[in-house]
């Protein structure tokens, strides 16, 4: 921290001169301290409009029950499963952002977590309502609890992946709340002291009364890094124990061990897509270019690749033990998925995942804001059909070629989706008027040890090596903040 | 004079408060708090402050939940309603695990939290304790018990000497409360 400098080789994660604290903290209270702009309301006005056919569309699917989707005897689950999990996976990469990355000591997390963190909990509340809405019979949805009963008492069963992945979805989520909150108490008390009146008294009541003495501050550090290492092993079992909802059955296509690791991988990659579509945005409009910096893009994009990657080397195994294992049912799922009557849902899944993002090893492209957000959501198509690929291609084709069927969603499965992306983006908007959607405490950290100052002031003291001074002087001809003529001088 | 309760050296950097705190140290002079806007690290041990004992209250909380989870299930799926699936044994252990591993996790994270809440006195709605309105922005505060040490000029000086942009008197504790 503050006392001793940091190696000139490293990017600044703050950009901009005249950065003190009382400008950070300026900055990323401006959207909650005035009013919102036109963008804002265009934004909040689609996304609210997308949350109403949401409510439409569950309250339909509560009283016609879930025939009013298009599944059949053959396809019992589409597009709800494919939901579900899709949501899931986009909430990995909060709590990846706030706790791997913590426990890996990567400072540049500082400035992007609190969104993402936002981000997990939203998508975990559209995940948790496919939940809800796919029992069929959503008042009785208290029976996938262990309660005592009038029937015996009879129990859940144990043995069920089901049932774990209940354990493991509302332990992630209240964990991620927790965490989240707990990392906004320092921040909630900075709004509340520059407030006045009834935003002052609303503040307060959510503040807790936080004041920011030494043990408080010490045991919120202690608290974050063991919620941190807690929550890398949650982040972990989560998506594996959505995998093994599949993996644990006895159908060809779903009955392989590669599921836990390949779906948290997916996880993470369609995670830090979402993270990159949201804050792109976010970035321009808010005007956090200083804070959310292109070191910030490039790195996520760096983890979009090793992600991408991973799940494309994950796809490739799976076909090929399809063959190699011998077993023909497994061959078939997987021949037919590539060239059977949903080979475009495949090579959809494929182009968006495997191949697409490999155009992030060019610098160019890496770097370039556009092309990055066009990407990020191409990925997070290629990772909705990668379920819909997994789910309805390995079911429609059952064991009796008469009962062959397709998949066609009806207006309420459509509605469903379409509704959770606006509720997603109407809590987000919302999140963005009323909290700051960057750590300002965490921020202020970096300030004396990792903005572009500081190290501008350790270039000028003139103790830096010459060429490394060069170096990290060309490592910032990718900012888009850094005024480049300031080093011209230099 | 009298009225005064508090001094308050109010610093705009967290290296010139450190500054400071060394500068009273060395005079005898008792520090109550410092307020900040962001943890700072080194300031525990300067002010003689122990470690946090939070690890151990998390550990404890962590084991409690793996030992509910699995007298749960052992309770549930085991001696009270065997479930027979094909013959297999009712006590399958590895397939508690999942379940186990969760439950650790919850117990663990808001054991943890509500004990933290606890011991820093943190909860809804508690009336702010403040001393000073910029100290969760961009001020690094000492706060120095007026009634324990007489010698305001002394401190005063002190903490200018140090760097500090502004010394305050409070004659209330806490500012923030109306």
């Amino acid at each position: 921290m503050s006392g001793h400098n940091e190696s000139i080789l490293r990017e600044p994660l703050i950009t901009g001169d005249n950065i003190t604290y009382a400008k950070i903290t300026d900055d990323i209270l401006m959207p909650v301290e005035n009013k919102p702009n036109k963008a804002w309301w265009i934004g909040f006005t689609f996304a609210s409009l997308g949350a109403l056919l949401w409510v439409v569309a569950v309250s339909y699917t509560f009283w016609n029950g879930i025939g009013s989707w298009g599944l059949n005897k053959t396809v019992g689950w589409a597009w709800d499963i494919t939901g579900f999990v899709w949501w899931v996976g986009i909430g990995h990469a909060g709590t990846l952002i706030s706790a791997v990355l913590l426990l890996f000591r990567q400072n540049w997390r500082n400035s992007i977590n609190r969104s993402a963190e936002a981000m997990t909990i939203f998508a975990v509340i559209c995940a948790a309502t496919y939940v809800v809405s796919h029992m069929g019979r959503p008042w009785l949805a208290y029976w996938v609890l262990p309660l005592p009963n009038q029937f015996g008492s009879l129990w859940v069963n144990f043995n069920s992946p089901l049932v774990w992945d209940m354990f493991a979805i509302s332990t992630y989520f209240s964990v991620s709340l927790l965490f989240w909150y707990t990392g906004l108490l320092p921040d909630i008390a900075t709004i509340r002291d520059r407030a006045v009146g009834t935003r002052r008294k609303i503040y307060s009541i959510f503040s807790f009364g936080w004041s920011g003495s030494v043990k408080t501050w010490q045991r919120f550090e202690a608290v974050s890094l063991i919620l941190a290492g807690i929550s890398t092993p949650l982040v972990l079992s989560v998506h594996t124990i959505v995998s093994m909802d599949f993996a644990t059955s006895v159908i060809p296509g779903w009955h392989t061990t590669i599921f836990p690791p390949y779906f948290v991988a997916g996880a993470i990659f369609s995670g830090f897509a979402m993270v990159l579509t949201l804050l792109l945005v976010a970035r321009k409009v808010l005007g956090l270019e200083n804070y959310i910096t292109m070191f910030h893009i490039e790195s996520m994009n760096k983890i979009i690749i090793l992600t991408g990657s991973i799940v494309g080397v994950a796809y490739l195994t799976e076909f090929f033990i399809a063959w190699y294992s011998g077993s023909e049912y497994e061959s078939y799922a997987f021949v037919n998925r590539s060239t059977g009557p949903y080979w475009w849902a495949y090579w959809m899944m494929m182009t968006c995942n495997v191949i697409s993002p490999q155009l992030l090893w060019f610098k160019k492209i890496r770097l370039s804001i556009k092309a990055t957000w066009i990407l990020s959501i191409v990925v997070n198509v290629g990772m909705w059909f990668e379920r819909f690929v997994i789910i309805v291609t390995s079911l429609h084709r059952d064991y009796i070629p008469s009962s062959w069927a397709m998949f066609y969603p009806t207006w309420v499965d459509i509605s469903v989706f379409v509704g959770s992306i606006g509720l997603f983006f109407t809590l987000f908007l919302l999140f963005l008027r009323v909290l700051p959607s960057i750590a300002i405490a965490e921020v202020k950290l970096l300030l004396k040890s990792a903005s572009e100052q500081a190290k501008m002031k350790q270039i000028k003291e003139g103790h830096e090596n010459k060429e490394y001074v060069a170096e990290y002087i060309e490592s910032l001809e990718k900012f888009d903040s850094v005024k480049q003529e300031d080093y011209a001088k230099i | 004079m009298s009225d005064i309760k508090y001094i308050l050296g109010s610093f705009g950097d967290p290296d010139e408060m450190m500054h400071g705190i060394e500068k009273l140290q060395e005079n005898n002079i008792s520090i109550y708090d410092v307020y900040t806007p962001m943890p700072i690290h080194g300031i525990e041990a300067k002010l003689g402050i122990k470690r946090s004992r939070i690890d151990i209250a998390a550990f404890c909380f962590g084991i409690t939940g793996t030992c509910c989870a699995f007298a749960l299930i052992y309770f549930c799926a085991v001696i009270d309603w065997r479930v027979n699936i094909g013959g297999k044994p009712s006590f399958a252990l590895p397939d508690f695990i999942p379940i186990m591993f969760e439950l650790t996790v919850l117990f663990c994270a808001f054991g943890m939290v509500l004990t933290y809440y606890a011991s820093t006195h943190l909860f809804p709605g508690r009336a702010p304790r403040v001393m000073d309105l910029r100290a969760t922005d961009d001020r690094f505060v000492i706060a120095v018990d007026a009634k324990d040490n007489v010698a305001h000029t002394v401190i005063d000086g002190l903490l200018k000497d140090a760097g500090a942009l502004e010394v305050k008197y409070n004659e209330r504790k806490y500012i923030s409360y109306e």
